[in-house]
């Protein structure tokens, strides 16, 4: 069994534990919300869905940074697999917030009243252009490099996105404002950890992400190895 | 309550969909890798 075998089984358990105590906060610990009942339970998963695809391109930001320094391709690996985590995770926490929004802006997608929906819809669909790049090219190494340009200036969307609740505040809650959470303590807890258990599911994500693109690699590799032999 | 259990079902659906879609495409990968090695090793053997 290989190192990343090893951390790969050990991310796995961890964050599969992390989940089971996360959902028992979320459904029996966490108390029923005053306004909002029920439904306000959505926020803890809504908002953990929301971070990681943040955070997923920040990492894509900063691994094209690395690969621009460095040339290294386990950079660009990095990059879009981060990516990868990052668009399904921002979808996931567009659809759980079109759940919570139905029953408590009485609409799916109030993009009119409520600017961060529309930014988020761009951030998406600037990242799907980031992978509609990445199958344009054909060598490699521009590709690599183009990625990391684009994937470097691509993450302006996500403080904008961020912000734009603080900058026109409309529709959308602050959740950490100057005059704190506006959370009870069991809520903040059961926020919080939810926050932990999804960032350990990124890393044990992209642990998986970056070992499926290596194995790519290595058949890649293969081929050519017996391909070339053969003609050889 | 619905919206609560419709939110969090698509969540572990696309979840599910997510983690599934990597480890049945590792595994292909790895039959595929296997495959490789052993015509690999009997080209190499051929040719000695």
């Amino acid at each position: 069994m290989n190192r990343d075998s090893r951390w790969g089984d050990w991310l796995n358990a961890v964050s599969g534990v992390m989940m089971i105590v996360a959902l028992y906060l979320v459904f029996l610990y966490a108390p029923r919300e005053a306004t909002m009942g029920d439904v306000q339970r959505i926020f803890y998963f809504h908002v953990p869905s929301a971070w990681v695809g943040f955070f997923a391109f920040f990492v894509t930001f900063l691994a094209g940074i690395a690969y621009l320094r460095g040339g290294k391709r386990r950079w660009d690996v990095v990059g879009f697999s981060s990516a990868e985590i990052g668009v399904a995770f921002t979808a996931m926490a567009v659809i759980t917030g079109s759940f919570w929004a139905k029953p408590t802006w009485n609409a799916w997608w109030p993009w009119q009243q409520e600017p961060r929906l529309m930014l988020v819809t761009i951030l998406l669909l600037i990242y799907f252009a980031y992978f509609m790049l990445r199958a344009f090219l054909q060598d490699e190494e521009q590709k690599a490099r183009f990625a990391a340009v684009y994937g470097i200036v691509a993450f302006a969307s996500v403080p904008l996105t961020f912000l734009s609740i603080r900058w026109w505040q409309r529709l959308h809650p602050v959740v950490f404002d100057r005059g704190g959470t506006g959370l009870t303590r069991p809520m903040l807890l059961t926020f919080l950890f939810c926050l932990l258990t999804f960032t350990m599911l990124y890393f044990t994500l992209l642990l998986h992400r970056v070992r499926l693109a290596r194995l790519v690699d290595e058949v890649e590799g293969l081929k050519k190895r017996l391909y070339s032999g053969e003609r050889g | 309550m619905s919206y609560l259990f419709a939110a969090y079902a698509v969540f572990w659906a696309l979840t599910f969909v997510f983690v599934f879609g990597i480890a049945s495409r590792q595994k292909k990968l790895e039959k595929e890798m296997e495959a490789l090695r052993r015509a690999l090793e009997r080209k190499k053997q051929q040719e000695s």
